[in-house]
């Protein structure tokens, strides 16, 4: 199938695919500017994507400012430095979580690869019966296909976050970290419900709202088995902690009778002291709150003395390829604790929206984890497709520095010869030429020559102070032809500065 | 003062009069300018494209072309941040350098910085003037080198010069370089975003202090049709200053 007509359809109308899996697993190696040309042409995912993040942007800015104030910057430095200082001692956390979740009546599983999480999910599905699954936000199993996996074992597997639901109901797949429908609107909830649920269409979000509670409700009621995420790992005790704004995520893990977390390996944080300084972050980072709504700390399965939650709780520790990142060279690309903040703030993310990445993770993180995860012949563009504009450094707030790390994976594109011969060649003469005053003149000299040519023969040469009149560009052709698509190229000057140093500075002196 | 510029190979091939005008300014305010001709590129283009060692060779360069400078000052924050932010971790294999790096890096300045946390300048005790209508391109390389509001810091003591910000002002412009061309519809879905945040604010005249931004949004401004001039705030101040025409 081809994944380019997909892409074109993505942004607009229900996707044509099964639950909308190859538009986060598209043939490989992917190439960005068809899914990017489709969503730049696209008004509605413009105005959604940009008002979204915006507002989340401005927010977040607003209340770390407000509580933070001079200390934010100590604040993220604090936040990079706990989660840098675990993912340092990897090995002793984790031997610690597994002892004391053990402790605690949680059984603890380790998956290697994706394959593996899922065998694992789907044995503990089977050796307890399981027919219904309800499950709460969770990106890891976005990436590792858990639901179509559940589901091809003849287990309904329903979303039970809003959006999520939204995004399952409509066959669609998630474009941002935090808020997976980011790029749909009321009109296209209303349509959903609609048709797939059978109710009178209808744009108000309160209704809408009352209508997704209504039909969870009655699967919370049923399901014998629950699948959560999980946004840290407290070694010390062993536990869980899941942040949600709906309570789906309370439910899921304490209505169903057996509950299924899948965290990555890098969620592990020290302790609960350790938790307060990230909670304070995340919550303001990624949804301008002081706290989620729900923040739960699951520490084993119900005991015997309890009312309720589940008779069992499963945690498989996820790897899948994030070993890998942890070579001290990469490491830091792991402290990430999806807040979705570098998406808000990044203007490329803000124009192309999720889907356009062509993966789970999208925006800045997900334009460095890809590549690392999937393997950067394969994801070739994600590092280049930035402006490296550092907007995303300054939003994390566990002080990732992303544009660092782009650059690093532009120099390995390099080294492994992945960067095309053409551009080898054109960096390699550029910076030769560069190296002598003498070349460097002549190839100015040569530019302004063509230049200007090319701006008369258009009549777009203006005349007067030599330093200032130039002349404009619309069509250029070649290596650089990407910049008349957009916009007009000016020529130098007929004049340098140079020129004016060594004929007008100079003499006056 | 002694002061080197960093003219920066593109302010000295399109934007010539940004440099007259830091020039003219530094000199007004009693600095003596020089400019070592041999200075070429600071090695950004290669060095954000992943060419670690073409970029690293002109790190070198310029590193001895400016060792004996007292200060280097360069109009532009994109080429100011390249040096100030990468040339140690680019050449720390390279002992023989290791003093003249640091030093540079300390010693380098983007114009409007010096101007506000060197030179301590105060235009209202200067009787400088620009009546008109202006906005402000923030270019995000000033973001790296912690430049947040100095240029606006500087506008609002200029007589006469009423500033309008505009919306989203710390949204890149979407240049970056080669991204501009490889990536056209992704940077010209970004960059004519900045042009109707132009347009929105009223002013005949943009502010963008980096050659690389004034190249991309003044392209995207002509050719959506929409009328604005762009100078940089050395010629503002310079024509201000009654320095320059």
């Amino acid at each position: 199938m081809s994944t380019n007509a997909h892409a074109t359809e993505s942004s607009q109308t229900v996707a044509l695919t099964v639950d909308g899996h190859d538009i986060l697993f598209p043939a490989l190696p992917y190439d960005i500017h068809a899914r990017a040309r489709s969503s730049t042409g696209d008004p509605q995912l413009q105005q959604f994507v940009n008002s979204a993040t915006l507002l989340k942007d401005t927010g977040r800015k607003k209340v770390c400012g407000e509580v933070f104030g001079s200390n934010y910057e100590a604040m993220r430095r604090l936040g990079g430095d706990i989660k840098q200082h675990t993912l340092d001692h990897l090995d002793f956390y984790l031997d610690q979580f597994v002892e004391r979740a053990t402790d605690a009546g949680a059984q603890v599983h380790f998956a290697t690869d994706g394959n593996r999480a899922n065998e694992i999910c789907l044995k503990i599905a089977r050796d307890n019966n399981c027919k219904l699954c309800v499950k709460s936000k969770s990106m890891v199993t976005e990436e590792i296909l858990l639901v179509p996996q559940l589901e091809s074992l003849g287990i309904e597997t329903v979303e039970t976050d809003l959006g999520e639901f939204i995004i399952q109901l409509d066959h669609d797949a998630p474009s941002h970290i935090v808020q997976p429908m980011i790029h749909k609107d009321r009109r296209a909830v209303g349509r959903a419900f609609e048709r797939e649920l059978g109710t009178e269409y209808c744009e108000d979000a309160t209704s809408l709202a009352r209508v997704a509670r209504k039909h969870l409700r009655e699967k919370f009621r049923q399901a014998d088995l629950g699948i959560s995420g999980g946004n840290f790992l407290i070694a010390e005790s062993g536990s869980v902690v899941i942040c949600t704004n709906e309570g789906n995520g309370r439910l899921c893990t304490s209505a169903p009778r057996v509950h299924v977390a899948f965290v990555g390996i890098e969620k592990l944080i020290p302790n609960l002291e350790h938790l307060s300084v990230l909670l304070k972050l995340l919550a303001r980072s990624s949804t301008a709150q002081p706290l989620t709504c729900y923040t739960h700390i699951i520490t084993g399965p119900r005991r015997s003395d309890e009312p309720d939650g589940p008779e069992q709780v499963h945690i498989v520790l996820v790897d899948n390829g994030r070993s890998e990142i942890l070579k001290p060279e990469t490491r830091e690309m792991l402290r990430c604790i999806r807040c979705g903040a570098c998406l808000n703030s990044c203007p490329v993310y803000r124009k192309i929206g999720g889907h356009a990445y062509g993966s789970v993770y999208s925006g800045p993180i997900g334009a460095l984890i890809t590549p690392m995860f999937k393997g950067l012949a394969n994801y070739p563009d994600l590092p280049h497709a930035s402006s490296l504009c550092g907007a995303c450094y300054e939003a994390c707030p566990v002080n990732i520095d992303i544009p660092k790390y782009l650059v690093k994976l532009r120099v390995e594109l390099v080294k492994r010869r992945i960067t095309k011969l053409s551009d080898r060649v054109f960096f390699k003469v550029w910076a030769a030429t560069l190296r002598y005053p003498v070349t460097y003149r002549l190839v100015g000299f040569l530019q302004k020559l063509i230049f200007r040519l090319k701006a008369r023969t258009q009549s777009q040469l203006d005349s007067g102070d030599p330093y200032v009149s130039r002349g404009w560009i619309s069509d250029m052709s070649g290596p650089v032809r990407g910049w008349t698509d957009e916009r007009d190229m000016p020529t130098p000057t007929a004049r340098s500065f140079r020129d004016w140093w060594r004929n007008e500075h100079e003499n006056s002196e | 003062m002694n002061v080197s510029l960093f003219v920066t190979c593109l302010t000295d091939t399109f934007y010539p009069r940004a440099a007259i005008a830091t020039v003219k300014v530094l000199e007004h305010l009693g600095c003596h300018v020089d400019f070592p001709a041999e200075q070429t590129c600071c090695g950004q283009p290669m060095f954000n494209n992943g060419f670690e060692d073409e970029s690293r060779e002109l790190a070198r360069q310029m590193v001895r072309v400016l060792e004996h400078s007292d200060y280097v000052v360069t109009p532009s924050g994109s080429c100011a941040a390249m040096i100030r932010e990468h040339y140690e971790e680019l050449l720390s294999d390279d002992h023989a350098y290791k003093h003249a790096i640091s030093g540079l890096v300390a010693k380098t300045y983007e114009f409007v910085e010096f101007l506000v946390n060197v030179l301590r300048v105060d235009l209202k005790q200067m009787d400088v003037s620009w009546p008109g209508k202006v906005t402000y391109h923030y270019s995000c390389h000033l973001r790296g080198i912690g430049v947040t509001d100095e240029a606006v810091q500087l506008m609002e003591q200029i007589d006469g010069l009423q500033y309008v910000p505009m919306e989203k002002m710390d949204q890149c412009c979407g240049f970056g370089g080669t991204f501009a061309v490889k990536y056209p519809q992704i940077s010209g879905a970004i960059v004519n975003d900045k042009v109707d945040c132009i347009a929105q604010t009223g002013a005949q005249t943009v502010i963008s202090n980096d050659a690389g931004c004034t190249m991309n949004i003044s392209g995207a401004c002509r050719r959506q049709g929409q009328d604005a001039k762009f100078k940089t705030l050395a010629e503002v101040i310079a024509e201000g200053m009654g320095l320059l025409e």
